[in-house]
């Protein structure tokens, strides 16, 4: 029983709007013909619709100027790539979305056509970050709890500290000096000082130094993250390294290091000045290899599996064998199988964990968060869930900017571009299909996430990093999504009512039976979700309805006891 | 008994196929029916139970160290791999398994032996629970263009077709056993679902003996008849479900299809369903790509594609989504065959059916779709199924791919079917339990010569008593979905680990939204039930009603109109307890002094408990419109309580 739902985008567009369209002098030369009458807009499973197109400086609108008929709105940030096509003087713009779905406008006029294909090319690809959309979207919502806030390093240690005092909040890359990735406040074994971090940064790739990632409270055991040692060829070593993880290690007790590379992809690394730990060097630890693929491979995946799910031929085995060769599929069983062993080592093992692969931006994040997923039921909540991907994916570094500047439809040869993060939500969402009552949040607000690391309105997933969020000032000139999801009344859309409060550590399996295609992402555009909208609906009816019957049920309770309360105490005088 | 000579085995290993954990040890029981399997090593007592007639094979691997296995695949997809400590024990075991999962005869089957302790009278009553008949009164017929007929009665005409069947009127008997003559095995073109919305019908035989020119005047006729009895349809589909290949080369065998120029108005069309070994030899690979130890991925997926089986899986479908078209797009009939007319054919016209038919959709109407399409219509349900031993070319995975069929329906409509996926299964299981008589034999002929109703039970009124299980939560009722038309590109079959990987637990979901909302539908009957009770208590207490606890919260009041309660799913049970709520206390007038739309369900929730109250015997019937104004009505009744004691 897959329920799922599409997002309503009805109710997305009406919170992008701007109150009123704004035009700025670089957006103005950029836009040859701001409108058109009689364009028609077919979308995947909705009525065609006539009606005036307008470009303004970031949104595509069209709008029949009906009141039945919903208008769309839509970022050219979000538009992926475009196709134009003429049959006479009749133009036709394909419009190829970040978020997988594909629109087609029929534009009247070649000039207009040409003129509007060449706007929007231009202003999807806007180099400046300056002129990004979260600049100039004004919520029209009050911020009650800004978001921008909410997940600070220093909250997160708090926790740490009520639990433990092996670790410690270090400000030595405070100025960004140390690594330019990591943020300002990092958390590191107690006994190590900055100039011991300092001197590790140099040896770990882009100076990512070891640090904690996951505390594990059940047995103490912790998970740490990190770039790959800078061994080179001639296997250099760095004894403040080593006692910077040993430092982490009870006494008596080995860990493991996960390299989330193959041992030869880690050996090839050497040549490039990285590399891997030496056993000899690291003796009290025990290094498992895996094999999570790098970025381009990813971005090719991503692209080849968005191809077969968009192919409407009806053959059977075509799809197949196109499924199979996109190896989607693949890296999600392979990520998650990488992110069991490493709740494994911790839980059942009783191990504590490093994790790295190249840069400890990329597969890194997707094993350390994962795994906390798996380990940790806080991380199933939906505020949770967000403090995690504010805490191991954007101030841990990974570059969103980079990484989902293109999506599937990207025709260049991709640069840094790749569905890390949409791997991760995808791997979330296997898990959230097995244990479909342990989430707090449901599958829309991972499509959410999806989205809006894409294209969105709010700053929160602009910038590479935390020295680069900061630069941009976006806590003070854009608006976080959390401020707005955290709202009552959106993130009731968000919530699962299936959810039960589980503590449990979660195990999912990894067979490739138990593994399936995410149809909210992959097969949203391509077939009506109408009657899954419907169940999910009815799923919601039935719980509610019975939460109301209990609730009736106790307030009857209570008044019959009161009553009779009453009556004794009338009847005795 | 005789043929088992081992009856205990100790120290049998049960290995686990997917984790490598410590295999169980136990004991291995042989009994008459079933192979038992019992855990000594966990503390709790936990047995395995393998019914023989589900066994499919029984293999003896080539001796271990660790000891003599035997690996065991049956037919429900369970894969039993035990070590026995002596190779003489396994080889006896295996030996008395082989024997006793088919047997020679029928009266060998589990059936025979079955005693649930009904008495006579209910074992007729169960049998009765489907009624042919009334089915055919329930698709409009007999009418002015159908009639039902007895013409087979003694199985003359056709000795693989029931005794009474649907004709159109126009054919008369010569016209009937003219066209009978012209077709493999008797099997003239009958009526198998009449769509009275569009009086357009789905009519059902075998392949014509055509050869390459032979023709048939009265089955020319015959088609003419069924064409005629849709009098608003110029023309009449014929489908022939085989691939164009294998039709053809039918021809030199004297059998074939339907030439377009001998017969008036048809349109004729291939759907390119394979035969009944490829579908065995696809679900065979499928059955490897399910039990690969720990494969890729990509093992994975090609072993899927390679098996085909999804392919056939969307070939059925898309058959029967021509049919349903056809019949309500173009409101023309169809007559549909294959080769003998009870595989293919059954798949298909079954399938249409449903996706015409509501009815079908409910738990009572599947029984009736599989007793008339397929038990009735002489689906070869002790070959296909291999019940008894015999030619193993014959046992094909026809209705397994039907139900899987309605699987991937379910997935595309959530809401539109009164049955869970457990009663699919549990339907499949009874397939090949031989527990029941329904699916024993392969024709009614047969089934009325081994006198199934007077010696076997039959398997309806079993699983209406487990109805509870197989009810889905999220079924919206007959009326809310008409004609499904599914969407059938390749994506939207998934392979049914429930079904292929069902003794894999490992592998599901380890939470299941179906029980959790069966839990739910079940406390929701038990509150209701609480609530009426509460209810009452409230009224007997002497004194006043002081409403002081406000039933329903604000909050929850407010969302009232957009709460419907679920649909009852069917059951006459809960909706009485609706009405009951409904009329208790509330009067006409309350009803409309609301005046919203949502007022059903506020009078639903506030009618009893605050609009009647007793003083004293008296009974003061309060209208109270909003409910808001309760509150502020009821403080000071309850002082005056206060001040009159």
């Amino acid at each position: 029983m897959a329920l799922c739902k599409r997002q309503n985008s009805a109710k997305q567009t009406e919170d992008i709007r701007p109150p009123k369209p704004l035009f700025r002098m670089e957006f103005a030369e950029l836009i040859k013909t701001p409108r058109v009458d009689g364009v028609v807009l077919h979308r995947p499973f909705m009525p065609t619709v006539e009606g005036t197109l307008c470009l303004t400086g970031h949104h595509l609108i069209l709008s029949s100027r009906q009141d039945n008929t919903e208008e769309l709105w839509l970022l050219h940030s979000n538009i992926d790539s475009i196709e134009k096509r003429f049959v006479g003087s009749l133009g036709t713009i394909i419009v190829k979305c970040k978020d997988l779905r594909i629109i087609q406008l029929d534009i009247p006029g070649m000039e207009e056509c040409l003129n509007i294909a060449s706007s929007i090319e231009a202003l999807s690809t806007l180099d400046s970050v300056s002129l990004m959309y979260p600049f100039f979207y004004r919520p029209m919502f009050e911020v009650i709890e800004d978001g921008w806030n909410l997940f600070l390093p220093e909250q997160a240690f708090k926790h740490i500290e009520a639990v433990t005092d092996e670790w410690r909040l270090s400000s030595v890359n405070k100025d960004f000096a140390v690594c330019p990735t990591y943020p300002q406040l990092v958390i590191v074994p107690k006994d190590i000082d900055d100039d011991t971090l300092r001197k590790v940064a140099t040896f770990r790739h882009g100076g990512r130094f070891p640090v904690l990632s996951y505390y594990h409270k059940k047995n103490g055991m912790v998970m740490m993250r990190a770039g790959q040692p800078l061994t080179g060829t001639n296997g250099r070593r760095c004894k403040e390294d080593e006692k910077l993880i040993n430092a982490t290690l009870r006494a008596g007790k080995r860990g493991y290091i996960i390299d989330t590379r193959t041992i030869n992809v880690a050996q090839q690394a050497k040549a490039r000045a990285g590399g891997f730990e030496q056993e000899a060097n690291y003796p009290q630890w025990r290094r498992i290899h895996k094999a999570i693929e790098r970025s381009n491979i990813l971005q090719e995946s991503l692209i080849k599996l968005v191809e077969a799910c968009n192919d409407q031929s009806h053959s059977m085995d075509r799809w197949l064998s196109k499924l199979e060769a996109s190896n989607w599929q693949t890296h999600v069983k392979e990520i998650l199988t990488t992110a069991c062993l490493a709740a494994q080592c911790i839980d059942r093992e009783g191990a504590s964990v490093l994790v790295h692969g190249t840069e400890g931006t990329d597969s890194t994040l997707q094993v350390t968060s994962l795994a906390q997923i798996i380990l940790d039921p806080g991380c199933r909540t939906i505020r949770g869930f967000q403090a995690l991907v504010e805490r191991e994916w954007l101030q841990a570094g990974h570059p969103f900017q980079q990484r989902c500047a293109q999506s599937a439809y990207s025709m260049g040869k991709p640069r840094w571009e790749a569905p890390i993060f949409l791997l991760f939500l995808d791997c979330v969402w296997q898990i959230l299909r097995q244990f479909p009552c342990s989430f707090q949040f449901n599958e829309h607000f991972l499509v959410l996430l999806f989205e809006h690391a894409y294209a969105s309105q709010f700053g929160t997933f602009m910038g590479n990093n935390a020295a680069e969020r900061l630069k941009l000032k976006l806590s003070q000139k854009t608006v976080s999504l959390w401020s707005w999801v955290n709202r009552p009344q959106e993130m009731e859309r968000f919530l699962n009512p299936l959810y039960e409060p589980n503590s449990l550590v979660i195990w999912p399996s990894v067979a490739p039976q138990s593994l399936q295609l995410w149809e909210g992402v992959f097969l949203r555009w391509n077939r009506s979700s109408k009657c899954l909208e419907e169940a999910y609906e009815e799923m919601l009816h039935i719980i509610e309805y019975n939460k109301e019957l209990q609730n009736k049920v106790n307030a009857l309770r209570k008044q019959v006891a009161q009553l009779e309360t009453e009556d004794s105490l009338l009847d005795t005088p | 008994m005789e043929h088992i000579t081992t009856p205990k085995v100790e120290q049998v290993k049960l290995l686990d196929r997917y984790t490598s954990k410590k295999p169980a040890v136990g004991t291995l029981y042989l009994t008459a029916t079933h192979l038992i399997y019992v855990e000594t090593t966990s503390n709790v007592r936990k047995e395995t139970w393998i019914l023989h007639h589900h066994i499919a094979t029984v293999e003896k691997l080539p001796l271990t160290t660790a000891g003599c296995p035997l690996l065991i695949h049956c037919k429900n997809f369970r894969v039993a791999h035990f070590v026995l400590p002596r190779e003489r024990d396994c080889q006896d075991v295996s030996q008395s398994l082989l024997r006793l999962s088919q047997p020679a005869k029928e009266e060998e089957l589990y059936a025979f032996l079955y005693n649930p302790k009904q008495n006579e009278t209910d074992r007729k009553v169960g049998w009765g629970t489907v009624d042919l008949k009334m089915e055919f009164k329930r698709m409009g017929l007999s009418n002015d263009f159908w009639e039902v007929t007895d013409l087979n009665k003694n199985y003359g005409i056709c000795s693989t077709y029931p005794s009474e069947l649907a004709v159109p009127k126009a054919a008369g008997k010569p016209t009937i056993m003219g066209s009978s003559k012209f077709r493999s095995r008797g099997r003239f073109p009958v009526l198998s679902y009449f769509h009275k919305e569009t009086n357009a019908a789905i009519c059902r035989c075998s392949q014509p003996l055509s050869g390459f020119s032979a023709r048939c005047v009265e089955d020319e006729q015959m088609l003419q008849a069924i064409s005629k009895a849709n009098p608003k349809s110029s023309f009449m589909y014929v489908v022939d479900t085989r691939p164009k290949l294998n039709a053809m080369a039918n021809r030199a065998a004297g059998k074939g299809y339907e030439n377009e120029d001998h017969y008036a108005n048809i349109r004729f069309q291939f759907v390119g369903i394979e035969n009944i070994h490829v579908m065995r030899n696809s679900l065979q690979k499928l059955m490897e790509v399910c039990t690969m130890k720990s494969p890729t991925m990509s093992d994975y997926l090609t072993g899927l594609e390679n098996s085909g089986w999804l392919r056939h899986i969307k070939a059925v479908m898309d058959a029967g989504v021509v049919l349903a078209k056809a019949v309500t797009e173009e409101r023309a009939s169809v007559l549909v065959h294959c080769s003998d007319g009870w595989d293919r054919t059954a798949q298909v016209c079954s399938l249409a059916s449903i996706l015409l038919d509501p009815y079908y959709r409910t738990i009572r109407g599947l029984m009736v779709l599989i007793e008339k399409e397929w038990i009735s219509m002489g689906h070869k349900f002790t070959q296909r199924c291999g019940h008894l031993e015999g030619d193993p070319k014959e046992v094909s995975p026809v209705f397994t791919q039907f139900i899987e069929c309605l699987w991937h329906l379910m997935e595309q409509y959530p809401c539109a079917f009164e049955f869970n996926e457990r009663y699919l299964i549990e339907i499949h299981d009874h397939v090949y339990s031989c527990q029941f008589g329904n699916f024993i034999g392969n024709c009614q002929k047969e089934r009325v010569e081994l006198k199934l109703e007077e010696r076997t039970y039959s398997v309806w009124p079993f699983l209406l008593e487990k109805r509870e299980q197989f009810i889905n939560p999220l079924y919206k009722g007959a009326s809310r979905f008409g004609v499904l038309r599914p969407n059938t590109l390749p994506f939207n079959f998934k392979f049914w680990c429930a079904m292929y990987n069902r003794f894999d637990k490992g592998m599901h979901p380890k939470q299941s939204i179906l029980d959790h909302l069966l839990t739910l539908s079940c406390q929701k009957a038990k509150e209701e039930e609480k609530v009426k009770e509460l209810q009452k208590k409230l009224a007997a207490i002497d004194g006043v009603l002081p409403n002081q606890v406000h039933p329903c919260p604000d909050n929850v009041s407010a969302g009232q109109s957009t709460v419907v309660p679920p649909a009852p799913c069917g059951s006459s049970v809960h909706e009485v307890e609706c009405t009951t709520q409904l009329t208790n206390g509330t009067s006409e007038e309350t009803d409309s002094s609301m005046g919203s739309d949502s007022r059903k369900e506020q009078v639903e929730w506030s009618g009893p408990e605050s609009n009647l109250t007793i003083t004293n015997g008296k009974t003061i019937v309060m209208e109270i419109p909003e409910t808001n104004q309760k509150a502020e009505v009821e403080f000071p009744r309850k002082s005056t309580t206060a001040v009159e004691e």
